[in-house]
């Protein structure tokens, strides 16, 4: 099957207005401008099949959301191209906008004031969509979701976790073949970031769709997304398996080690870096190739009740690859 | 057969396959589509109409004053017309003034527009099949109406103590041209402002420039006095202008003072005028969203 989303060296310059200090530099901005290129996407290839669910990951102002602008047609690329279902998302086509949806975390686009059962009319007529269709899916997503006895009540009096869960819903109401989510569970507490997650996962199973989702939740991703794609100050440096980010960046595991005594020796530091001490216990990271042999000259030089060896959580992994990109820019 | 009635049924196949792209769209369901917009605003203003009534009651307030002047006017300079205008006349065309920006003028259209762009809500106008100007002038419409509807109870009763400064009604074919008038009034203060607000796409901030629009309007349009009242090249000047078809022009029809073929003539150059800035606005909007999608977003 031909990909869905197509990404060739996509990459977004911004041309930002270079302030000066003072009324001084205020003044000497009125009439000779500075600017500066700032690079917010570079060269970003990537493809996604059909009824893939997607991760994008990195830090803030990686260019995550420049790229999900891009493929939304919201704004135009420098350099690069992009196709998502046959056509270039920026032409902004009727026929391409009837089949995808962008959601942006808190960003509303119900009517404040009304019912969200409005705005779903109002967006039956939009899409035109067909009044069996229109039933069947509101009714499915309203009990996937739990809110169908909210809809008839104005926006403004949901709490901000079941005004997201409207959003997701007018967002999903066309059916679209394609889904982008910014942030879709940002600021909402643990209930309500699982139930829109479990809400994802079902819709696309039994859909078929394809997502791309950013999020800053290791929770989110963990959840629902078997690929992911890290991208770090516009470069993509990851793209694979969530696991397969610790082989290629994992270069370290923990040694987890239990002493007799009350307090763990203090000197521990040769061996590796003495990550965290809970009573008796310490976590020691060691790189992987040095394991082995850290291990041998701890027990040879101490008595220990237990030990064991794990991999650093994947949150920590995460960070990391975060600031290695930094240091390479 | 009723699909509220029945419990979700999720273990079954998809139903009906998505619809094929483009090729969904019957013809009329694209005016349903604005037709819905405008039904969905009439809600939301039915919402807000406690602190109506009396807001429009004390739009009439000044008017008070302005009686009393001009009578002080027309009483100290001896005439019994100015510039054309009876006292009486002076008086009807200000309240008839009312009714025209009733129709033209469009709160907070272009700030909205502006505001749009800056904070990033004209996202939805993009990624939904949707147009901008289509949406909005179907809102506007809604909200005008719902104004008309309401504030015709407060205007009846102002008109109806005030008529005694209405000295004849216009005849049926004039009524109608004053309609055709008021309505395009409508068009050409929607696209105007939106023309306006579309400068949002280049300046971030644009207050400044909205309020020495509105405040110039309210003089030249004919808002504060009629415009025959001017020096005559002054007169000449403004009455080339668009801006007098947003309250002058409507108002003297209605008095009568613009016929025959003068008021075909004059129709037919507010219609030019309505076309024009609803170019002007398309214009300024394609090439805005093309800044917008090189530079923001």
């Amino acid at each position: 099957m031909a990909p869905i989303i197509e990404v060739t060296g996509l990459s977004k310059t911004y041309r930002v207005f270079r302030k000066k200090d003072g009324l001084k530099g205020a003044v000497q901005g009125l009439f000779k401008r500075e600017y500066k290129m700032v690079e917010a996407v570079g060269d970003v290839s990537f493809t996604i099949e059909p009824g893939e669910f997607v991760a994008f990951l990195g830090p803030n102002g990686a260019g995550k959301t420049t790229t999900l602008k891009m493929l939304s047609g919201l704004i135009y690329p420098s350099r690069g191209d992009a196709r998502v279902l046959g056509f270039t998302p920026w032409e902004r086509k009727d026929a391409f906008r009837r089949q995808f949806s962008l959601v942006m975390g808190q960003k509303n686009q119900l009517w404040w004031d009304l019912p969200a059962a409005d705005s779903f009319e109002l967006h039956k007529e939009i899409y035109g969509i067909p009044e069996r269709q229109f039933r069947e899916t509101l009714e499915e997503l309203t009990s996937l979701l739990g809110v169908a006895d909210l809809t008839r009540q104005a926006v403004r009096e949901l709490s901000l976790g079941e005004r997201m869960k409207m959003e997701l819903i007018a967002a999903l109401l066309h059916r679209p073949k394609v889904l982008l989510l910014d942030e879709p569970t940002i600021g909402l507490d643990v209930v309500a970031q699982v139930a829109i997650q479990k809400c994802l996962r079902d819709y696309h199973t039994r859909h078929n769709v394809t997502v791309l989702l950013t999020s800053h939740y290791m929770r989110d991703i963990e959840a629902l997304c078997r690929r992911v794609l890290v991208i770090t100050h516009g470069k993509l440096v990851y793209d694979g398996e969530l696991a397969g980010i610790r082989d290629t960046f994992g270069q370290e595991k923990i040694l987890r080690i239990e002493f007799p005594a009350e307090e763990p020796p203090p000197d521990l530091s040769p061996y590796g870096q003495v990550h965290g001490v809970d009573g008796p216990t310490v976590d020691l990271r060691v790189d992987r190739p040095r394991v082995a042999e850290t291990l041998s000259a701890v027990l040879a030089r101490y008595t220990i009740v237990d030990v064991s060896v794990q991999d650093p959580p994947l949150e920590q992994l995460i960070t990391k690859v975060f600031e290695q990109g930094k240091a390479t820019v | 057969m009723s699909y509220v009635a029945e419990p979700p049924r999720f273990d079954l196949e998809e139903p009906a396959p998505a619809p094929a792209p483009g090729g969904d769209l019957v013809p009329g369901s694209l005016w349903r589509k604005y037709y819905r917009v405008w039904r969905v605003s009439l809600a939301e203003r039915m919402t807000y109409r406690g602190d109506f009534l009396l807001g429009t009651f004390l739009r009439f307030l000044p008017m008070i004053t302005t009686i009393l002047l001009w009578q002080a006017i027309y009483e100290g300079s001896g005439q019994s017309s100015l510039a054309g205008f009876t006292y009486n006349e002076m008086i009807a065309y200000l309240l008839l003034v009312h009714i025209s920006r009733m129709f033209s003028s469009m709160p907070g259209l272009a700030a909205g527009i502006a505001r749009e762009i800056r904070d990033g809500t004209l996202k939805k106008y993009l990624i939904q099949p949707l147009d901008l100007l289509g949406y909005l002038i179907a809102y506007r419409a809604a909200h005008k109406m719902t104004y008309i509807v309401t504030a015709a109870i407060p205007y009846g009763i102002i008109f109806f103590l005030c008529r005694g400064f209405f000295d004849t009604l216009p005849s049926g074919p004039v009524f109608l041209a004053y309609l055709v008038s008021l309505i395009l009034a409508f068009l050409i203060g929607f696209y105007f402002e939106a023309a306006v607000g579309m400068v949002g796409f280049w300046f971030l901030e644009v207050t400044s420039v909205l309020y020495i629009v509105m405040t110039l309007n309210y003089f030249i349009s004919g808002q504060m006095l009629p415009l025959d009242l001017l020096p005559p090249f002054w007169v000449g000047v403004l009455k080339a202008l668009p801006f007098q078809y947003m309250a002058y022009f409507p108002a003297v029809v209605f008095l009568g003072k613009v016929q025959g073929p003068d008021l075909v003539w004059g129709l037919g150059i507010e219609a030019f005028w309505a076309l024009f800035f609803a170019v002007l606005a398309r214009v300024l909007y394609a090439r805005g969203l093309k800044r917008y999608g090189a530079y923001g977003g």
